[in-house]
């Protein structure tokens, strides 16, 4: 087999280009009935009573008093409801789910089931917090107080909406006491446990099956679990197969997003250096907790992304408010920080008044620094040579330059950033305990059994790859099947960079045992488990250690044109340079690379979502924008070879690091064109209105 | 209920059905063709494209009623096609396929544009692209795709 980077046809792209390919939406049975959820109307209220028509006959409703076990579905923090029952926390909060034969029936009995509420008094501030995390490194206290100056700055984000093409939706059948649920979905295994709590079964009850996924991004990360115990306590109660297949509309107004975030960044600054930062970000959880927490994390641990600083005071808070839920999507907290970061370097710079690119690099992380919880960067950091070829390939310098008078309405803005890869802190040791297994036939076709999902990015190419090479076999040898739980053991969600890097080591490992005990014509079975380096020491407590065993890194470079009118954006073209280790396949990272990226600066600029009272605005395709192929400016990427021990064949995570970098590298190619400070992303025509007419500088 | 007829692969098809149902439906449901996929229901997002007479349609916001008389062409119908197999080499080699959902649509979208304009430069492919949404590649890497299926297909359009 040739270098492992080099590129492959994509192992079901065929199928997927044909329209042969089986999505969840494209299933059925011939006995099979459909699921509509009645949902609130009010974002807080009491229910005094619910009110369900006569029903024909074969359908069924089903709500919180057909929960065998706990009416709560099982993610980090357990407070989230399968289905309301005396209290909504917000609008769109399921209540329950009408069952029947005809889906035009089902949906009249949706709209005639009346509720009657009794309101409360909702909350939309970030007022309210459940969640709290801080720590400190050096001595932040001291610093600030042998400073020549402080400076403080404040950064807010909106909500961006996954947006995946295919909405949410699974598909179950109930047979010889067993649930048996397909879906759209990250991590099967979080269904799984899910619905076991849910259902008070024993785990040999519950089958989860994946069914290719439409695209996902983090918001089929927690968010099927909770469809996923619903749909079973439906089928529990009915017995037949049942679909639920959420519409745009109601996916858009009820999944999980990225949180709207707010924070505050003090610098202390001494013989023009950082020395010292307080740093406080607040996210909007939304109604329950779910994965915020986790959120947090990632976004506190982020809060000096690319550089050292060596003193810093970090505390974050999640804020509960009676809205929708928000959670995981690509980049999981990072950036809103690394967007808060990387402005306020720049801010800082712009105050001293000394050149931004200088300032940076003073501050740039390097081999053997502490990290922001003060572990180490241990592997080399190839930052300096990314960012000289980032300025090389765009003309940074000579851009900067010229468009530094506001007159011309151009701008180009660079962001640096890292991503941690795999789970925050003890989580991949503590929680997740990956473990896969490959199987060899007698026929000598090796099966991969891990639950990673390939939700497009490409995630069976690459482990297929890892195994074929390592075994030294042609990959038609190797087999990958969609996730089935009875099948697989559980390595983990698909999430957090980590299934290259972690499942894919585990893969590669299981094929170097495979290889020196092959036997022809024998069934062999490898088992393998994921062990924690020794190196890797993290306190959950205080958040010190190292919050990640790896770190990919990046650079993006973004020009912009700003209409002098209508302030509207053009964003002309992307740069970037990434280190992802080694890639495992460069058309695959570099498809990640644009995707990531795209998704990254419409964040900064594009992607608009609100809410009035809890209601959500921007709920369909019409309504909320993302890029289309007009608006995706063209990329160059470039790809940077820095292989992690660890990793297989040296790989590193890359599906997140992409996205994190895109919005503070437009939002300063914006402030840039407009000669103003970009305090709050999306920076969209109305927002740059305001800035210009009312800001001071 | 009236009859509808029309033409759907090349194959006549005649239906006894509310002539108001949203062709995607009758597609997928009664015609068990799932090729076309339903993104967003309301003609945004290109997921649900197919062709009538050549051009590119959303089935999602068409009634039954409006394909009378017409030709139907679905990526079903259009996949046995040597045109088809241009733009298959062409999407595989440029790594242009990530979930996959939107990629029949897009198809369908590539078919359209070049059919009209076999000779297309970057932004007229990214204009004739831009009912089609893709939230996984950015789409440089289809904007490509077409690109070399334009040049390699030389003649077929």
């Amino acid at each position: 087999m040739p270098d492992i980077h080099q590129s492959v046809p994509k192992i079901d792209a065929k199928e997927k280009i044909s329209g042969r390919m089986t999505y969840v939406a494209d299933m059925r049975y011939d006995d099979m009935l459909y699921a509509k959820t009645v949902r609130s109307s009010q974002a807080h209220a009491r229910i005094r009573s619910v009110r369900v028509p006569t029903l024909p006959e074969g359908y069924h409703v089903v709500d919180h008093r057909d929960i065998p076990g706990k009416n709560v579905v099982k993610m980090i923090f357990d407070d989230w409801p399968v289905f309301a029952s005396d209290t909504v926390h917000h609008v769109g909060e399921p209540i329950m789910l009408v069952v029947g034969p005809d889906k035009r029936i089902v949906q009249t009995l949706v709209d005639a089931i009346v509720i009657d509420y009794e309101p409360l008094n909702p909350t939309f501030s970030m007022t309210d917090s459940v969640v709290n995390y801080h720590y400190d490194k050096g001595d932040p206290a001291s610093a600030f107080k042998a400073a020549d100056t402080t400076v403080a700055y404040d950064y807010e984000t909106g909500y961006q909406e996954q947006a995946y093409i295919e909405p949410q939706g699974f598909i179950g059948t109930y047979d010889d006491e067993r649930i048996h649920l397909i879906g759209s979905i990250q991590a099967p295994y979080y269904v799984k446990n899910a619905v076991i709590d849910t259902m008070a079964c024993d785990p040999d009850a519950i089958r989860v099956v994946q069914a290719t996924v439409g695209g996902a991004f983090g918001g089929k990360e927690e968010f099927p679990s909770l469809m996923g115990c619903q749909l079973a306590v439906a089928l529990n109660k009915i017995k037949r197969p049942i679909k639920l297949i959420y519409e745009r509309e109601e996916d858009m107004d009820v999944t999980t997003k990225r949180h709207p975030s707010k924070t505050r960044i003090e610098g202390a600054i001494k013989e023009g250096r950082i020395t010292a930062l307080r740093i406080h970000i607040g996210i909007d959880g939304g109604a329950f907790i779910g994965l915020s927490g986790v959120v947090l994390s990632r976004a506190i641990i982020a809060a000096t992304s690319a550089y050292t600083v060596d003193n810093l005071d970090v505390s974050g808070d999640v804020y509960k408010t009676n809205t929708v839920p928000n959670g995981a999507f690509r980049g999981f907290g990072a950036p809103q920080m690394i967007y808060a970061v990387e402005m306020f370097f720049h801010h800082v710079a712009k105050h001293l008044n000394v050149d931004v690119h200088d300032f940076r690099l003073k501050h740039l992380a390097k081999q053997g620094n502490h990290t922001s919880t003060s572990g180490l960067f241990r592997d080399p950091i190839l930052m300096p040579e990314m960012i000289e070829r980032a300025c090389a390939m765009s003309d940074y310098h000579t851009k900067r330059k010229a468009y530094a008078n506001p007159e011309v309405y151009k701008g180009i803005g660079m962001s640096w950033f890292l991503h941690g890869c795999g789970f925050t802190g003890s989580g991949e040791a503590e929680h997740i305990k990956a473990k896969i297994k490959l199987e060899k036939l007698p026929d000598g076709l090796v099966y991969l059994r891990v639950a990673a999902v390939d939700m497009g990015q490409g995630a069976k190419t690459t482990l297929m790859k890892v195994a074929a090479k390592t075994l030294d076999l042609p990959l038609e040898r190797i087999r990958y099947e969609n996730p089935d739980t009875d099948l697989v053991p559980d390595s983990g969600p698909t999430v957090a960079s980590r299934t290259a890097m972690v499942v894919g080591g585990l893969v590669a490992r299981a094929a170097t045992k495979l290889k020196k005990t092959w036997i022809d014509d024998e069934h062999q079975v490898i088992h393998e488990q994921y062990v924690q380096p020794d190196y890797v020491r993290w306190n959950q407590d205080t958040f010190t250690g190292d919050a990640y065993p790896a770190y990919s890194w990046g650079v993006n470079v973004v020009e912009v044109e700003v209409d002098k009118t209508t302030l509207e954006v053009e964003v002309k073209h992307i740069w970037s340079t990434y280190d992802v280790g080694q890639s495992l396949d460069d058309n695959i990272v570099l498809g990640q690379a644009d995707g990531g990226t795209a998704q990254g600066v419409a964040y900064g600029y594009l992607e608009v979502m609100r809410h009035r009272e809890g209601k959500l605005l921007h709920k369909n395709m019409t309504d909320y924008v993302i890029p289309t192929a007009v608006d995706m400016a063209k990329t160059t990427t470039e790809l940077y070879n820095n292989p992690f021990a660890l990793g297989p064949y040296g790989a590193k995570g890359a599906g997140e690091l992409t996205l994190v970098g895109g919005a503070p590298a437009v939002a300063l190619a914006i402030e840039m064109a407009i000669g103003k400070r970009v305090h709050a992303i999306p920076a969209t025509p109305e927002y740059l209105m305001e800035v210009l007419h009312h800001a001071n500088d | 209920m009236p009859t509808i007829n029309f033409t759907l692969n090349g194959k006549p098809v005649s239906l006894n059905t509310d002539p108001t149902r949203r062709f995607l439906d009758v597609l997928r449901e009664e015609l068990t063709l799932t090729g076309p996929k339903e993104g967003c229901g309301e003609g945004e997002c290109g997921a649900c494209a197919v062709l009538i007479d050549g051009h590119i349609t959303n089935s999602c916001i068409l009634p039954l009623g409006n394909v009378s008389g017409r030709e139907v062409m679905t990526i079903e119908g259009y996949r046995e096609t040597k045109r088809y197999r241009v733009l298959e080499e062409a999407y595989i080699a440029e790594g242009a396929v990530q979930c996959g959902i939107c990629i029949p649509g897009m198809i369908i979208a590539s078919e359209s544009l070049l059919a009209h304009n076999p000779h297309p430069t970057d932004d007229d492919i990214r204009i004739g692209l831009s009912g089609n949404l893709c939230r996984c590649t950015g789409y440089n890497m289809i904007v490509r795709a077409v690109k070399r299926a334009a040049t390699r297909g030389k003649g077929l359009w």
